[in-house]
């Protein structure tokens, strides 16, 4: 059933996602970042995790993950380093996505030509 | 003709946006990207036994690296137009970003193309990501303790 969970659970927030790119004059710059911010929100309410638990990879992969994961990495960076880890682990995880995005798209750039 | 008539007339020939259409195809893509990602997951934690949260990091990857390929490939693209929200905000939208802003500006030269712009879409993301995080945090570490 955990598959089930994850599917309702991404689809539904794309559909969110996507009534807000209809109905309202948002980008998907703005939506992604709204979801971004509502990630860490939720993980501050500590829904997050229960989304997690419920949903697995349906909820860790929305962009909401990020922010979630961005929350927990500065949350428990207080809890082992006290403010200083505010700062060395709210990127923690979160180093992940953003490593491997330019890592990857930077080799890819180099091997491809843009399309026309 | 009056005002009102012609208001009419636009209106009806406006092309209408399928609003009811993009939100199924949002749904059921957004929905398969989540499927997918669990799958992947699973096979993670049985045969490469990793924690769950580490398999969810190496999907993130995996889901990266794919948007990436794909978008470096030209197809991506087109995909992202028909599905708009069901891949644009799973992490493949984020990847796509990156990716496409990185590739359209090559032609700009690695500093002032690539290097100036690879976070011009995902930028917002990583930016209100952090902000909100950290005071997300702040208040956590005073209420939770």
């Amino acid at each position: 059933m955990n598959y089930l969970a994850a599917f309702l659970f991404a689809g539904i927030a794309c559909f969110l996602a996507q009534l807000l790119l209809d109905n309202t004059k948002l980008t998907p710059g703005h939506v992604t970042s709204i979801f971004t911010v509502l990630g860490a929100f939720f993980g501050f309410l500590g829904l997050y995790d229960k989304f997690i638990a419920f949903a697995g990879g349906g909820a860790s992969t929305i962009i909401s993950n990020f922010g979630y994961v961005l929350y927990k990495g500065a949350y428990l960076g207080y809890q082992e380093q006290g403010i200083l880890g505010l700062f060395t682990g709210l990127l923690k995880n979160g180093s992940c996505a953003i490593v491997g995005a330019v890592l990857f798209s930077f080799i890819l750039v180099l091997l491809f030509k843009p399309k026309d | 003709m009056d005002k009102e008539e012609y208001k009419k007339l636009v209106d009806k020939l406006t092309p209408k946006e399928n609003k009811k259409k993009n939100a199924l195809v949002a749904f059921l893509v957004g929905g398969l990207v989540g499927v997918l990602a669990e799958i992947v997951v699973v096979i993670f934690v049985h045969f490469f036994s990793v924690s769950r949260t580490d398999a969810c990091l190496w999907t993130c990857l995996l889901v990266i690296f794919i948007a990436s390929l794909f978008t470096a490939l030209g197809f991506f693209d087109n995909w992202v137009t028909k599905a708009k929200a069901g891949l644009i905000l799973p992490t493949t939208g984020f990847a796509h970003s990156v990716t496409s802003a990185a590739l359209d500006y090559k032609r700009d030269g690695f500093i002032t193309g690539i290097g100036a712009n690879v976070f011009k879409l995902a930028g917002s993301v990583i930016l209100y990501g952090i902000i909100s995080a950290f005071f997300f945090a702040i208040l956590g570490v005073i209420i939770y303790g």
